[in-house]
């Protein structure tokens, strides 16, 4: 399945499993805030409207 | 129609919502691809080996690295001269990316250098620079996170990313007086001659393309992210205020 | 302008004004190097420049927060914004009087000091010369790094991880000015480019610094 990469194999496969982790950290550290931001922004925006007079 | 319709956060965050499901697909498909076709599909380079397949990841992530800064500089700029919201949070949004990517450079380049030049860590111009934007990036996060008025935090850090900039290009010159390198010279240049053969140049390019698109895929997503949390403080302030 | 510099320098001079200890620093840091690589001459002397430079930037470092965190408690900065001279000149003041309490010490004791690290004798004038010339220049980021982080509560740990990447082509040039001086070289080169920096940096940064102090002042 992997192509020969001869006495270099370690190098290749860290170095491309090291970028794809932090590839990987920094999308899955993005989507997890955005997301737990979203759900507050709602949250508060649905009491706020609940509220009655003050809502945007 | 004009570009800085987008300075408006309901416009920018309606068009980017919009956008963004075709972005990440292009961005991870232009990945999937370019790295696919970079690991199994190119042959080895006659000097270097196997390890040629490093530089799938390590020049888009190096060029990333640069031009997450320069974007930060435009959008720095932008906030300075015409006070869009959106510009200044689109700058704090892209300063983790950019940080990701110098560490994904520097990790690639010490992984590669081991075995090429017998040492992880060399001080190298190149090598160095990349350093010292890294603590340029991880100083401007600092700032940002440490100031709690979001206006006062927008101005600062984009006084420090302008003056961050010039010092940035005086430390580059200055690395390169204080010691000559090791890193070979441009790889992807437009000038055919010094280029390398399409064999590899053309993956490398579908890299660079996932790379970028991946990057704006993003800051996009963050700058919408740091939208809805500025509203959130907003609305936590109006709701303290009226109790 | 003058009483200004000249009460910055008064207060600084005074008991407890933080006058000396940048120069005590320096004292201890260098002591400090050949207990911690072992005493061979040999090895010293190749290192004094560079160590003798980077005590310098150190006890720079370290006496910034004290360069505009009084000012700002006590609400002088306020009177001085609303001052008829203009905030830019202000900061140059206030960069320069620092220079005066903080660098000028360490280029002259920069040679006492040199003795003890075995510096080579053809070392000493360019040394000197390149602190005499880079030091303002440290002073002047300073004040930058200072502004910045001028409001908040916390801010001597971020002024350092902020100054710090802006002192390197400083810290570079002058290095290599006095290790090329120490090893017989000619240190021309470097100390021009040197004073550039210094030329430069005095003349564009405190406008950013001027900047800087405003919006924290707003």
């Amino acid at each position: 399945m992997i192509p020969d990469l001869g006495k270099y194999t370690d190098t290749v496969l860290w170095s491309y499993a090291a970028s794809i982790a932090l590839l990987v950290g920094v999308v899955v550290a993005t989507l997890w805030r955005g997301r737990k931001v979203r759900a507050e922004l709602r949250r508060i925006e649905a009491r706020m409207t609940g509220k009655g007079p003050g809502n945007a | 129609m004009s570009i800085w319709e987008y300075a408006n956060p309901k416009k920018f965050l309606t068009t980017t919502e919009r956008a963004l499901p075709w972005l990440w697909a292009l961005a991870i498909a232009c990945l999937a691809v370019g790295l696919f076709w970079g690991f199994f599909l190119t042959p080895d380079d006659y000097r270097m080996g196997a390890t040629v397949k490093i530089f799938y990841l390590h020049v888009p992530s190096a060029l990333m690295a640069i031009n997450a800064w320069l974007m930060m500089l435009v959008a720095s700029l932008i906030w300075l001269i015409r006070r869009h919201h959106v510009s200044a949070l689109a700058a704090r949004a892209a300063a983790p990316v950019g940080a990701t990517m110098t560490v994904i450079a520097l990790v690639t380049g010490a992984i590669w250098g081991q075995p090429m030049w017998g040492t992880w860590w060399e001080w190298d111009p190149r090598l160095t620079s990349f350093l010292i934007l890294f603590l340029f990036y991880l100083g401007y996060m600092a700032l940002w996170a440490a100031i709690d008025n979001p206006d006062t935090a927008a101005d600062l850090t984009s006084i420090l990313c302008l003056v961050g900039s010039v010092f940035a290009l005086l430390s580059r010159y200055a690395v390169n007086f204080w010691n000559q390198g090791l890193h070979q010279g441009a790889s992807m240049s437009l000038d055919k001659k010094e280029n390398v053969a399409d064999v590899f140049w053309l993956p490398a390019l579908v890299c660079i393309a996932g790379f970028l698109l991946l990057f704006v895929a993003l800051v996009l997503y963050r700058t919408g992210t740091e939208i809805r949390a500025r509203r959130i403080q907003a609305l936590q302030t109006r709701e303290r205020a009226a109790a | 302008m003058i009483a200004l510099f000249l009460r910055d320098l008064k207060l600084a001079l005074r008991a407890g004004g933080g006058f000396g200890l940048g120069l005590a620093f320096f004292l201890i840091v260098t002591v400090l190097v050949p207990f911690s690589i072992g005493p061979g001459t040999g090895l010293l002397s190749r290192i004094a420049p560079g160590v003798l430079w980077l005590g310098a930037l150190l006890a720079c470092l370290l006496s910034l927060d004290r360069l505009l965190a009084l000012d700002w408690e006590d609400g002088t900065l306020d009177l001085l914004a609303t001052a008829p001279i203009p905030l830019e000149a202000v900061v140059t003041v206030k960069a320069a009087a620092h220079w005066v309490t903080t660098g000028l010490p360490l280029v002259i004791a920069a040679p006492v000091l040199g003795v003890l690290l075995n510096l080579s004798p053809e070392g000493f004038l360019p040394l000197v010369t390149s602190l005499a010339l880079g030091t303002p220049a440290l002073s002047v980021i300073g004040t930058f790094g200072a502004a910045l982080t001028v409001g908040l509560k916390r801010g001597g740990l971020l002024l350092s991880l902020l100054v710090l990447p802006l002192y390197v082509p400083t810290l570079i040039f002058g290095a290599e000015a006095a290790r090329r001086g120490a090893e017989g070289l000619d240190p021309a080169t470097p100390l021009l480019l040197l004073a550039g920096i210094t030329a430069f940096v005095a003349a564009l940064l405190p406008l950013a610094s001027a900047a800087v102090l405003r919006v924290n002042l707003r």
